[in-house]
């Protein structure tokens, strides 16, 4: 009775942290991105993959639809990455291709292909919060983590799933970005996000990504096979699951151009 | 049509059925070909249109059934893949409706650097919404829909070439495709329907006379930019009247020899799209520019929902005073891009034209669809047409306004 007391007392006091606001300091700010860094440090030098991916989209009621895609990704050392996604289901969107440059220090850049009236379109990047095919993920999710994306802050150690974690803050750089921060749960010993809480401009919590079956590829990069965002203000839910993922394909930069949009199927 | 097929790492035998397939036979050639991917769509369509026609012999509604299947196979490790597309639509009331087309048949040769596209296709060119000025390779096919974004397929040999200076694109355009108009049985046309199949020409090689174009295309930061330059018949036509006396007897269209420059723009500023086309063309009846240019501002989760809402506004401007076509002369189009980013995909675009040298003529649409299924979807659109001026192409129209509600299956 003693000992499950002593256990309560625990998740208080660690939820009362957590809820207080954290007054940022210098030493927790210079933790924080020292973490984001070697999050995006371990993840260096995988150069390109291409991916099968079926995601379900789940509303309110219950509804379920399912999408099915191919996404091709290319690393770009010096800025964010380039990503190439074929839609394959349903038939009335097939064919229909996104193609999406993220950069660190300017506006992202993304083009759509319509197969139907064989028309490449820019987008608008400053639409990064609107959701990504009617998913509970925005275009801003999609897109690569690149360091100089936020400012961070560290909150901190806690026990995931029975790993150590890592919590830390990151507040959006970009005014477009749909999110006032997040908090993600990074794991110690391999610097992998195992989850992230999203906070919407207001400061209310908005959607929960759990990232699931994590694999190694080459020995060196994880990579999780699932993926699951949960929106917590309208209970609709968004899973990604990973069918085939291969690394070191031939893909270089001119895959990744409005040549390739329209060659895209 | 020949199609000549690159000789690749594959065996004569699959080679041989792609030809046969090529060419239109099928049976025994099919069934060898395990890797063709066949897809397509199908769909029932109702026309009702409000008002009783202004012109004898018209119906009130109109019912049609269209299917558009599409047939891909790929080899030589992707480089090489043909395209084939057939169209039919078959319309109750109006004859000219009912018609078949060659959508694509092309055999698309893709290199690193620069590709082949050589057969029937489709290109289109261009930035902006209300009017498409630019895009000339492929013909309307104005009998699907008012809003004229159906074409025609076009023979084509193109070669594309890419490079840090963008894409350089050339095309020789063997065959003219005639546009399409209403028949005596259809709405939306003038008092006596336009003579699609009596047709004149100002070229003694009519649909044989080789036309050529050219385009340059990039990207640039937040700017996309696109030249071309056209040399052949025109595919916006003149209408020419057979008179008897005071009657008229007869519309024929007539294609003259022109030449046509464009240019097209679209840069990203923050939230905002800026778009802009313009074309000056000389040949017909008068040389003339034209341009259109606007915005469009789209707004993300508007009113806490997952609403997309986009506001779009272009000006029209066209030189040309009196001609059948050019109804963007001097007009301003407002519009609303509603998309609700849904399970069904649902979307609704509506769009309100302002003719600003007469305020009783103005036109209006409504296009909306959804999905049912993962393999239904349906489709509502509305037109509208008003003008008091005798002389005005939606003066003709003026009785034409309509709905049509399309069931449409995918597979």
């Amino acid at each position: 009775m003693t000992q499950l007391r002593k256990l309560s007392f625990a998740a208080l006091a660690v939820t009362a942290m957590l809820s207080v606001p954290v007054i940022a300091d210098e030493a927790s700010e210079k933790e924080g991105l020292r973490i984001a860094q070697a999050r995006k440090e371990v993840n260096r030098g995988w150069d390109n993959t291409v991916a099968s991916i079926t995601m379900t989209l789940r509303n309110a009621q219950g509804q379920e639809a399912t999408r099915e895609m191919r996404v091709k990704t290319l690393e770009v050392p010096t800025d964010g990455d380039k990503a190439l996604t074929i839609f394959d289901s349903p038939r009335d969107i097939s064919g229909t291709a996104f193609l999406s440059f993220s950069h660190v220090n300017e506006a992202d850049e993304q083009w759509i292909y319509l197969p139907g009236p064989k028309m490449v379109r820019r987008i608008s990047t400053s639409n990064k919060s609107g959701p990504f095919l009617g998913s509970e993920y925005a275009f801003e999710d999609m897109t690569s983590f690149e360091v100089p994306k936020y400012t961070y802050d560290y909150i901190g150690d806690e026990k995931f799933e029975g790993d150590d974690v890592y919590v830390i803050e990151q507040v959006p750089v970009d005014e477009f970005s749909g999110y006032s921060k997040q908090r993600l749960w990074i794991d110690k010993t391999h610097y992998r996000p195992r989850k992230v809480l999203f906070f919407d401009r207001k400061g209310d919590e908005l959607k929960e990504l759990e990232f699931r079956d994590y694999r190694l590829f080459k020995d060196e990069f994880w990579r999780p096979m699932k993926s699951f965002m949960y929106n917590l203000q309208t209970n609709k839910s968004t899973k990604l699951v990973t069918h085939d993922l291969q690394f070191g394909t031939e893909l270089e930069e001119s895959d990744f151009d409005s040549k390739s949009l329209r060659r895209a199927r | 049509m020949t199609v000549r097929v690159y000789a690749g790492r594959d065996n004569m035998k699959k080679r041989l059925s792609l030809v046969a397939l090529a060419m239109g036979f099928s049976g025994s050639a099919l069934a060898d070909f395990k890797d063709i991917s066949i897809s397509g769509s199908a769909g029932v369509e109702n026309r009702y249109y409000i008002q009783d026609a202004a012109y004898t012999g018209q119906p009130r509604s109109q019912a049609s059934v269209f299917l558009e299947p599409e047939m891909y196979t790929e080899w030589n490790d992707r480089v090489d893949s043909i395209l084939f597309k057939p169209f039919v639509r078959l319309d109750q009331q109006d004859s000219n409706r009912t018609h078949v087309d060659l959508r694509e048949l092309m055999w698309l040769h893709a290199a690193d650097n620069w590709e082949t596209r050589v057969g029937v296709s489709k290109v289109f060119w261009g930035q902006t919404e209300s009017v498409h000025l630019v895009d000339i390779i492929n013909q309307t096919d104005a009998v699907e829909n008012i809003d004229g974004e159906d074409k025609l397929g076009q023979p084509m040999i193109n070669l594309n070439v890419f490079g840090d200076y963008g894409t350089i694109s050339g095309f020789i355009l063997p065959y003219f495709r005639e546009r399409t108009f209403p028949g005596e049985e259809g709405r939306l046309r003038p008092p006596l329907p336009i003579e699609e199949d009596n047709a004149l020409y100002e070229s003694d090689d009519e649909q044989n006379h080789v036309d050529f174009a050219l385009r340059w295309q990039r990207s640039l930061g937040d700017w996309e930019i696109g030249l071309s330059y056209f040399d052949g018949t025109t595919r916006e036509p003149e209408l020419l009247a057979e008179t008897a006396g005071e009657d008229i007897t007869a519309i024929r269209p007539y294609y003259a020899q022109i030449q046509q420059y464009g240019v097209d723009l679209l840069k990203v500023q923050g939230s905002w799209l800026l778009k802009f086309e313009s074309i000056y063309r000389t040949g017909q009846s008068e040389d003339f520019f034209a341009a259109v240019g606007g915005f469009e501002r789209t707004f993300v989760g508007v009113f806490d929902t997952s609403y997309d809402l986009g506001f779009l506004m272009e000006y029209q401007y066209d030189e040309r005073e009196d001609n059948f076509f050019a109804v963007a002369q001097n007009d301003i189009m407002a519009g609303l891009r509603w998309v609700w980013n849904d399970i069904d995909g649902t979307e609704v675009l509506t769009g309100y034209i302002q003719d600003l040298d007469n305020t009783d003529t103005y036109s209006a649409f409504v296009e909306a669809s959804s999905r049912m299924t993962d393999n239904w979807r349906w489709k509502v659109d509305a037109y509208f047409f008003s003008s008091d001026q005798t002389d005005d192409t939606f003066y003709y129209f003026r009785r034409d306004d309509h709905v049509q509600v399309a069931l449409e299956y995918y597979f």
